[in-house]
């Protein structure tokens, strides 16, 4: 089975972000990048069903150089090669930009499955399978918390607020995992030596028969038009137990009509 | 603050860092209590044997990591750093797939892959009741029948003891002293073979040791390990190298110790100052500090004549004493340090002291370095 895995490098969460403010898009050199959290999932679930049912886990990932350091985490891991998709003109694309461009790549590649994030921890705009699915005329299983491949068909399931959904599509399928599906591994001291090794293509634009204007910030259909910073968070209010702790707490949580 | 490392290759770099970034997720948070609780963490075991690090200082090419002494040792040190029990059996892991690999035919060595490859976990059987630091009198026998060994007799205080997939096991085949002492490879469910209560110890409480009771077990003669009566030099040489696990464990312990009292001192203020401005404990630190950097150059020392393929057993029991004296002395200062708080359950320097402790006992006790040390340089001064 053909299975391509769409990887994201974001800022770590764990810093600072900051948008510039020359082009209000991320900041992406300020702060450390690592792998999209749940990217880690949706590696680790292709790399599952590939030793349940053979074939081959490649990376995809557009972004900018420093995500070589990403697709070679998710090398590591176990996958078996990528596609760094990268160059300037892409800078500033927005989501409906990106499952396009993501689309030329998948077009190079050929794909039973392709896995994604349910969400990013930097846009967060949690859209990219289901346009992704939609451009490529493929089924679209999303959410998923169990995948269970049998023949050329995928069912996945879902969790909601009353109970949990079963869904069945027929590969070819775009599917997107949440963190309760699995536990990512660790790369291992051999899969990170081995990872050097992988082969990593990276196309040009022209490569895929993009037009670099119809990508990046100029020719993206969405534009973020201001931004500007959260408020810093009022100092909270410290209460010093006295023997009275517990009532000034009750207090205070009733002046805010909490009780 | 972690020790500041120069590794010799950029491959180590990388193991460094994948091993701090495990032992930062997967070690430090449940060391404290499964300590506490006695718990045995056999699925560590299974993660760092997934992750490579359970083979480091074999070749690739019967399922190891392939790496230098020099590493190996550094990156037990990290994970003695966050939980001793761990790196201590890692050690002992490796100290047991040894005869093997050094004496073990090509045929016997099929089986490295699978005891190097981080499922299987392996004791050490050498220590009985009456044969502590004179090993060289155990009486467990091995009694030659047919197709195979018959094993009489009780081995004591073998870490992994009833635990471990398989034993490195030394026991008598003739009443010729020493050289009477041979070398077998056994499973670890055997027939006959059974394992005691867990000592109940004073550190180290992670780490089962028990003792082994053999009666009757058969073991097949293509697991002899080396000749007969080759047993008691292939224990030595094989602890030759298990002196510097356990030296670079205590390294390890200490620098943990030191890292605790230099975050407290830093925060803790008494007469107005944090303790670390008052001369007296900043000069304690000081000491501490230069006793973990010291103790590891020692044990790096020993690891890279080890890695030339130089002589290196007079430097190996050097390291263990050197390091494992550091270690108690570090953690029973850092207590001192950390005050009251430190002498109490809440913090972890007084389960370090009481892990130091034991380092200074087994594979071969410190009395028992200075004796090897002490031989060395008479033989040395005679040629
Ligand atoms: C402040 C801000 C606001 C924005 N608002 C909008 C907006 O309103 N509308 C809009 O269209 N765009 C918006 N964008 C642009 C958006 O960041 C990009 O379009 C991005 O490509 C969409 O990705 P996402 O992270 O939101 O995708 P999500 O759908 O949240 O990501 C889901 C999964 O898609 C995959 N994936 C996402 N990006 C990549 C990639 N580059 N390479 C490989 N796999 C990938 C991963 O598997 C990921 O887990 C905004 C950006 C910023 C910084
Ligand atoms: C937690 C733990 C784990 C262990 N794991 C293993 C294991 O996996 N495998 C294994 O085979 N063994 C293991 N041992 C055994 C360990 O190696 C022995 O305890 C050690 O060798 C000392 O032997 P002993 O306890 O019999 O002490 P003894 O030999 O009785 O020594 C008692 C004291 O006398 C001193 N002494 C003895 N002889 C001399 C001498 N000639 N000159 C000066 N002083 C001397 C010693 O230094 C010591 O201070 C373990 C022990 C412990 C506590």
């Amino acid at each position: 089975m053909n299975i391509v895995v769409c990887v994201k490098q974001v800022p770590d969460t764990a810093t600072e972000r900051k948008l510039k403010s020359s082009d209000s898009t991320l900041d992406r050199e300020a702060v450390d990048g690592l792998m999209n959290e749940l990217d880690e999932y949706a590696v680790e679930e292709a790399l599952r069903i590939k030793e349940a049912h053979g074939g081959e886990v490649t990376i995809l990932t557009m972004g900018p150089s420093t995500a070589a350091d990403t697709i070679r985490k998710a090398l590591s891991m176990g996958a078996d090669k990528a596609v760094h998709l990268s160059d300037d003109a892409l800078h500033g694309s927005d989501s409906l930009q990106t499952s396009f461009a993501i689309q030329q790549v998948l077009g190079r590649t050929g794909f039973d499955l392709v896995i994604l994030g349910s969400e990013s921890t930097d846009a967060r705009t949690g859209v990219l399978a289901a346009m992704l699915a939609e451009r490529l005329g493929v089924s679209q299983v999303t959410l998923a918390n169990k995948v269970e491949i049998d023949g050329s068909t995928i069912r996945i399931q879902r969790q909601t607020d009353y109970g949990f959904d079963r869904v069945e599509a027929s590969l070819p399928a775009v599917v997107s995992v949440v963190e309760k599906i699995n536990e990512p591994r660790y790369p291992s001291f051999k899969g990170i030596m081995a990872a050097k090794k992988k082969p990593v293509d990276a196309p040009s634009l022209a490569d895929l028969g993009i037009d670099a204007a119809q990508v990046g910030l100029a020719g993206s259909a969405t534009t973020v038009v201001d931004f500007a910073e959260a408020p810093p968070r009022a100092k909270g209010q410290i209460v010093t137990d006295e023997g009275d702790g517990g009532s000034k707490i009750a207090d205070f949580l009733a002046s805010k009509k909490f009780v | 603050m972690p020790a500041d490392r120069v590794p010799p290759s950029e491959e180590a770099a990388e193991l460094l860092a994948l091993t701090r970034e495990i032992v930062a997720a997967e070690l430090a948070p449940r060391a404290a209590e499964a300590e506490e609780n006695s718990a045995f963490p056999r699925d560590v075991f299974r993660l760092l044997g997934r992750s490579g690090l359970l083979g480091l200082p074999y070749p690739e090419s019967c399922g190891g990591g392939g790496q230098p002494y020099e590493v190996y040792l550094q990156v037990l040190e990290e994970v003695a750093s966050a939980w001793a029990s761990v790196a201590v059996g890692m050690s002992v892991h490796t100290l047991a797939c040894y005869p093997l690999h050094a004496f073990g035919t090509d045929k016997q060595k099929q089986r490295l892959p699978e005891m190097l490859g981080g499922e299987l976990l392996g004791g050490y059987a050498l220590s009985e009741t009456d044969a502590g630091s004179d090993a060289g009198a155990l009486k467990t026998r091995a009694v030659r029948d047919g197709d195979g060994y018959v094993i009489t007799g009780s081995k004591a205080w073998i870490t992994h003891g009833g635990e471990a997939d398989f034993y490195v096991l030394f026991a008598r085949t003739a009443d010729t002293g020493t050289s009477g002492i041979s070398c077998l490879l056994t499973d670890g469910r055997l027939a006959g073979l059974t394992a005691g209560t867990p000592e109940r110890k004073m550190g180290l409480t992670g780490s089962t040791t028990a003792s082994l009771h053999f009666d009757g077990a058969r073991v097949p003669d293509e697991w002899l390990l080396g000749a007969e009566g080759q047993g008691f030099p292939i224990a030595l040489s094989a602890l030759d190298s298990g002196r510097l696990g356990i030296a670079a464990c205590a390294v390890g312990l200490a620098q943990a110790a030191l890292d605790e009292a230099v975050a407290y001192a830093l925060q803790r203020e008494q007469f107005g100052s944090p303790l670390i401005e008052f001369q007296g404990l900043a000069f304690l630190l000081a000491d501490m500090a230069a006793a973990v950097e010291s103790a590891r150059c020692t044990y790096l020392d020993a690891a890279r004549r080890k890695d030339r393929g130089l002589p290196f057993a007079r430097q190996a029991s050097i390291a263990k004493l050197v390091a494992t004296d550091a270690a108690m002395k570090v953690t029973t200062d850092a207590v001192q340090v950390l005050g009251g708080n430190g002498y109490t359950r809440d913090y972890p320097v007084e389960r370090y002291m009481r892990e130091a402790k034991v380092m200074q006992i087994f594979e071969g006790t410190n009395q028992i370095q200075r004796m090897v040390i002490a031989r060395h340089l008479a033989r040395d001064a005679a040629k």
